[in-house]
């Protein structure tokens, strides 16, 4: 716009200043805090020096080209990892402030605690009931009044209550996929985790089936702390609140997913998300 | 480290295409401002006219870099740096399709003056004309080199235009009082360094854009 006024040298470098100040709100308390974590598969050293400090009530991304390691990430935290022979690690994972390799630490109940889902929808072969309610059984809950409406409430809850609830009783390998991922979010939901794990949960589904799963994510996060590892972009730049990039067992760049998709600050980001490699 | 396969290459082939058209465009902008400022200085009513025909031009070339915009992010779905060319790229053409524009109001002016004598030979306003005229090619060069250094001068240019401008305006005002006969050619000169002004104006929106394409970071340098 015209100026009439003759402007001063500290406006216009005030005008200039804001190119150096980020401004960023509060961060949410952190549920996963990894420290210089190690991984090694035999002599592969799969991950190397992981920080990265996760917030409650945000979807974090993991993204990254195959074999850097996002995969193997995720699947410490829960510390299914350690189902693969010759798997050694060091550093620490804190999960809700007390180290989850410490040796008196109970497996079991951190996967009580810590929900995952799959790349490809895993249903049991049974009812879409018993599918649910498996779980919370095994939790020792027998009262039918009660696994009804732990059932009633998963299903909601994974946004598919209404397409099953006529046919509780089906097999669930009658459903489709996209339904039957639901289903096992649902699974995951009715032992009341505090975090979901989520490894490509929808590269095996159809557009539409990955919008309700993406929508789903984004409503599961008011009450979750949700881990999501995609191989898909604009999926990452859609629904999360964090990501981080993976190479090379490393992480390149952790930070909020707009600035990662918009202006990254590491050339790597760059090129990998604008697809010049991987 | 980078391995840049075929649907990489044509993609990036593309964005150095749209950044031909767009500095066609701003070549040709500059190209008819100094042609509206020519048929002011020497009351060429037939240039005035050809200013006005080859406006089509950019225009054509406003609507190529829409639709090449269009086209690049359905099929690209383009992200970071390449997501802010695309989208710098598409901004830039409006301004200098805006820039296009006013050039033509000028070459109307002129005609609106015709051939009566201008009551004094004209300076100032070349004057400025020439120093937009440098901001565009500034700003050419800034977009094509990515140099956010030239960027942050055209700003403090502008302010020099502004400048121009009130006293080019209180001038005006004051022949108006001693020409009563002359008002109208005076009110079409006073239009006339309005076009100039806002011209410098798109010109500093262009630098902004370089900015945010280079940098990521929006400011605003025409306040």
């Amino acid at each position: 716009m015209v100026q009439l006024m003759n402007r001063t040298e500290n406006e216009t470098q005030a005008a200039v200043s804001p190119l150096e100040a980020p401004v960023r709100e509060a961060a949410k308390p952190v549920v996963y805090d990894t420290k210089q974590l190690n991984l090694w598969y035999g002599s592969h050293h799969a991950l190397k020096n992981i920080d990265l400090p996760i917030r409650e009530n945000e979807v974090t991304a993991i993204i990254g080209p195959s074999g850097c390691g996002k995969s193997t990430y995720i699947k410490t935290l829960n510390r299914m990892v350690e189902l693969v022979d010759g798997v050694r690690t060091s550093g620490e994972i804190l999960y809700r402030g007390r180290n989850i390799f410490e040796a008196k630490y109970s497996v079991e109940e951190l996967r009580t605690r810590v929900g995952m889902v799959f790349q490809k929808p895993n249903p049991f072969p049974k009812s879409i009931y018993d599918n649910i309610a498996y779980g919370p059984r095994i939790h020792g809950i027998k009262n039918k009044k009660v696994l009804d409406e732990i059932v009633e409430q998963s299903l909601r809850g994974a946004a598919i209550w209404d397409e099953v609830k006529d046919r509780l009783n089906t097999n669930a390998y009658s459903l489709s996929g996209g339904q039957q991922q639901r289903i096992c979010i649902a699974r995951a939901l009715a032992i009341e985790p505090d975090v979901i794990l989520m490894d490509e949960p929808t590269s095996a589904l159809d557009p539409i089936s990955t919008l309700k799963v993406e929508e789903l994510v984004q409503e599961l996060k008011e009450n979750y702390s949700i881990i999501i590892v995609t191989h898909n972009m604009q999926q990452a730049a859609r629904i999360s609140d964090k990501t981080a990039f993976f190479l090379n067992g490393e992480v390149i760049e952790f930070d909020d997913t707009d600035k990662i998709f918009q202006n990254p600050a590491d050339q790597r980001t760059e090129d990998y998300i604008s697809g010049r490699f991987g | 480290m980078r391995k840049v396969g075929n649907v990489r290459k044509t993609f990036e082939s593309e964005l150095e295409e749209l950044k031909g058209t767009l500095l066609r465009m701003v070549d040709l902008a500059e190209r008819q401002l100094g042609d509206s400022m020519s048929a002011l200085q020497t009351q060429n009513l037939t240039l005035a006219n050809a200013v006005k025909q080859n406006d089509a031009e950019i225009n054509a070339l406003d609507d190529e870099i829409n639709q090449k915009v269009i086209q690049l992010i359905t099929q690209q779905q383009p992200v970071a740096t390449d997501l802010r060319k695309i989208i710098v790229a598409l901004k830039i053409s409006t301004d200098m399709e805006r820039i296009g524009d006013l050039a033509v109001n000028i070459a109307k002016s002129t005609l609106h003056i015709g051939d009566e004598p201008l009551i004094k030979p004209i300076v100032d306003i070349p004057k400025m004309a020439d120093a937009v005229r440098v901001m565009l090619r500034k700003a050419f060069d800034a977009y094509d080199l990515e140099d956010i250094d030239l960027a942050f001068e055209l700003a403090k240019e502008d302010d020099a235009i502004d400048e121009a401008y009130g006293r080019l305006i209180r001038e005006l005002m004051g022949y108006m009082h001693r020409n009563p006969d002359h008002v109208n050619q005076i009110t079409q000169l006073a239009f006339i360094c309005r076009h100039l002004e806002r011209v410098g104006d798109h010109v500093t929106n262009m630098a902004e854009n370089i900015i945010f394409m280079v940098k990521g970071k929006t400011l605003n340098l025409n306040e």
